[in-house]
């Protein structure tokens, strides 16, 4: 089967950059389209209707950061960021703002590609299945097929990566994951790549269903090793 | 309970200056008042003792006027005299204001004179021979007068002070007598002991009050030091904006204000300093994404030449791999000089978690697989069979293993690399050990150096920067820990990071040892890890 030609935004300020991502891109086989300031990237988003969003931090205008949480108040299309900075406050910051992903410049093409195809894949199976974690009190269900997910019967919504991380836990209740399997798993990332994204991610997780994220009882932290899902 | 009091001893100024006062006002008011109560208690008894020799003079003459009228010691009047002559004695108005005692007693000469009366006569009780002190008696015996200061009872009263007197008395013609006075001095003995009260109670008083003395003086020198002293950790602590008060013109008052002077220079400079360490960081900030952007479109379109290159002219070819390669190195350069700034600017930050160093080591191990197989080298690793779990940052510690297993592989010249990791409850060590061509004395340290090479013509493999063991350094550094090497030429050398098992604890020992060679030429036979003490080395930290 055929798959349809991806539709990538690029928001990037660097002229040279964003062609050179356009040249890369549609070898690739994407469609790429560009904007240059923060300010009109939503408008852009709107537009386009892409299927993933590469979006630079730095930009005049509005910032990265803000675009992030703009795009991801209405929509959960996947984000990967492009940054120049590496130190966990800006990574953190960028992921904790809604993008699923980061690159940082400068990146090799076949890296950034991989990660895009990663985020674009979703889920592979869809198989008629429904899982549940938690309490009698505090129950989420997850429809697999349906992609919803509700606490205590109300809907929550999840961007697909978050999606997938629950699914992955929840499928193995009181299995615990380490990060690294997890990256694997959810991320489809084979060499282990930065941890800290399962860290953000699983934060922002528990943030949506958890009634105190300090204090979790969906996914609970195992010192040293990694996360599990906690059920009754 | 010694140990507090010595420590409040030495802490408090204050403590240790009315300590003295009091220790040295005591001596002094002291030996004043001991000398005071002696010379007045002494002037009270010679005034008595001067009186009470006319008392005795007088005494004496009609003493030896009525025994001469007397024909002699056979004389039957003898004892009615003597009886009545002592009472005449003991009645005339004395020296101050209690009776006194009067004894007579007859001269040894006189055999003939009834034993009844040889103990004396005396008035008005019942004083006896007995009761002068022997040295008197003899002394009067010998014919010469005296007095002698005692303690003793002669009546049935308790002991008092007497002072006695005693003189011979001489009978022309026919024998001799001793007259003994006893004047009690319980008049003089209470005025002394009133005197040694008074000063007692007027001594303790001053005693006291110059103690409360010393210590309101020096509360009011070491309040203001005390205050200081304060300011002064404030300060310290971040609070640059503490002042101390400036009162009046004394020399606590300049104290003040030559305090507050010095507070704010410092709070200057280091405005000034963190402003420059603020540009700095901005700067590196900068310039990292300057840099990184053009440089991401270089790396792309190298990429995509280097994708095609088969399609191009050799020359070109040729080209697009090197451009390729060098801006591989030139990307790492730059990563690391980066790293190296952040360090240098102070903006690292230490992302520390609990995490399991087994397979952090094995991944790190495992990515070196390909340059290992390249250079002939044999990759042991040896690992707790439990996990090893330690509050660390990984991406750190991963970055420093992947230098020196690189290094190690790179240098360990076709010979095995051990690579081993232990953990006491204190700490984590991994050893890196390669039996290559080891390092020179005093390279142990020049190794962490910038851009340093063992060897400057050595065709290097990894094409490392120069930069990996001085940031791994900062990484160990980062984290409170060491990294160390050690090496011998020809036989090799170690490098040694040990981190400890909590962040932010104190490093003492590492749980593996910094030898060359080592315990790694049986790997596999022993998988036990006796905590050893640290050997020789550079602390990083």
């Amino acid at each position: 089967m055929e798959r349809m030609r991806a539709r990538v935004l690029v928001v990037d300020d660097d002229p040279a950059l964003a062609e050179m991502l356009g040249i890369v891109l549609r070898t690739e086989g994407f469609t790429p389209s560009f904007v240059s300031d923060g300010e009109r990237a939503l408008s852009a988003f709107r537009e386009n209707g892409p299927d993933i969003v590469l979006l630079d931090l730095m930009l005049p205008g509005m910032s990265g950061i803000d675009v992030c949480k703009a795009i991801r108040a209405e929509s959960g299309v996947p984000i990967v960021m492009l940054t120049a900075k590496s130190d966990t406050v800006d990574v953190v910051l960028g992921l904790e703002s809604g993008a699923d992903d980061y690159v940082v410049k400068p990146f090799k093409p076949k890296e950034l590609v991989a990660r895009m195809r990663a985020r674009l894949r979703g889920s592979q199976d869809d198989m008629p299945e429904r899982l549940t974690i938690g309490t009698p009190g505090l129950r989420v269900v997850v429809d697999v097929p349906a992609h919803t997910v509700t606490l205590n019967n109300a809907e929550v919504k999840l961007t697909p990566l978050e999606f997938d991380l629950l699914v992955a836990l929840a499928r193995k209740p009181r299995q615990v994951f380490t990060r690294e399997v997890l990256l694997e798993q959810v991320w489809g990332y084979r060499h282990a790549a930065d941890t800290r994204l399962v860290n953000v991610h699983v934060q922002r997780l528990r943030a949506k269903i958890e009634p105190d994220p300090e204090n979790p009882q969906l996914i609970q932290t195992v010192r040293g090793v990694g996360y599990k899902a906690g059920i009754g | 309970m010694a140990r507090p009091l010595i420590r409040t001893w030495r802490g408090s100024l204050q403590l240790r200056v009315v300590a003295v006062t009091l220790v040295a006002s005591t001596l002094m008011v002291g030996a004043f008042g001991l000398i005071a109560a002696k010379s007045i208690s002494d002037g009270l008894v010679d005034q008595r003792v001067e009186s009470s020799v006319d008392v005795l003079e007088s005494g004496r003459e009609q003493a030896v006027k009525e025994l001469s009228a007397l024909a002699g010691s056979q004389d039957t009047w003898l004892p009615r005299v003597a009886t009545e002559l002592v009472k005449t004695l003991a009645s005339q108005p004395g020296s101050g204001n209690s009776p006194y005692e009067v004894l007579l007693v007859p001269g040894p000469t006189m055999v003939d004179l009834d034993a009844a009366y040889h103990d004396g006569f005396g008035h008005p009780a019942v004083a006896t021979s007995m009761s002068v002190p022997d040295d008197l008696r003899a002394l009067v015996s010998d014919g010469r007068a005296g007095k002698k200061f005692v303690e003793t009872t002669i009546d049935d009263k308790p002991t008092r002070p007497y002072v006695v007197f005693g003189t011979p008395l001489r009978i022309a013609n026919w024998g001799s007598f001793q007259l003994y006075y006893f004047f009690p001095l319980d008049d003089e003995a209470e005025s002394s002991a009133i005197v040694g009260r008074t000063l007692f109670i007027g001594g303790t008083a001053l005693v006291l009050l110059l103690a409360v003395l010393a210590a309101l003086v020096t509360r009011l020198v070491v309040t203001p030091v005390r205050v200081a002293a304060r300011t002064a950790q404030r300060l310290s602590a971040g609070l640059l904006h503490e002042r101390m008060t400036v009162k009046g013109a004394d020399d606590l008052a300049r104290l003040a204000g030559s305090f507050n002077l010095m507070a704010e220079n410092l709070q200057q400079q280091i405005v000034r300093l963190e402003e420059m360490s603020r540009l700095q960081r901005r700067f590196t900030s900068d310039v990292s994404h300057e840099l990184r952007t053009p440089l991401t479109t270089v790396r792309m379109a190298a990429d995509l030449l280097h994708f095609s290159r088969e399609d191009f002219p050799p020359e070109a070819a040729r080209s697009a791999e090197l451009l390729q390669d060098e801006l591989n190195r030139f990307e790492d350069l730059l990563g690391e000089l980066l790293e190296i700034s952040r360090f240098d600017a102070g903006f690292a930050q230490l992302d520390a978690d609990a995490v399991d160093l087994n397979p952090i080591v094995r991944s790190v191990v495992a990515s070196f697989d390909s340059l290992a197989e390249r250079c002939a080298v044999e990759v042991r690793v040896k690992i707790p069979q439990a996990p090893t779990i330690a509050e660390v940052d990984g991406r750190r510690v991963q970055r420093v293993l992947r230098n020196l297993v690189g290094n190690a592989v790179e240098h360990a010249e076709g010979n095995p690399v051990d690579v081993e990791l232990a953990a006491s409850d204190t700490a984590v060590a991994v050893t890196v050990r390669d039996r290559g061509v080891g390092l020179k004395p005093g390279e142990e340290k020049l190794v962490f150096n910038r851009f340093w090479r063992a060897d400057p013509s050595r065709a290097r493999q990894t094409g490392g920067t120069g930069l990996g063991l001085s940031i791994s350094v900062e990484d160990a550094k980062l984290h409170g820990g060491w990294l160390e090497a050690a090496g011998e030429p020809g036989a090799g050398s170690v490098f040694r990071l040990t981190l400890p098992m909590r962040s932010g604890d104190r490093l003492l020992s590492s749980p593996l040892a910094l030898t060359v060679g080592g315990p790694g030429d049986d790997a596999g036979d022993n998988d036990e890890h006796e905590p050893q003490e640290a050997a020789g080395g550079v602390h990083s930290g």
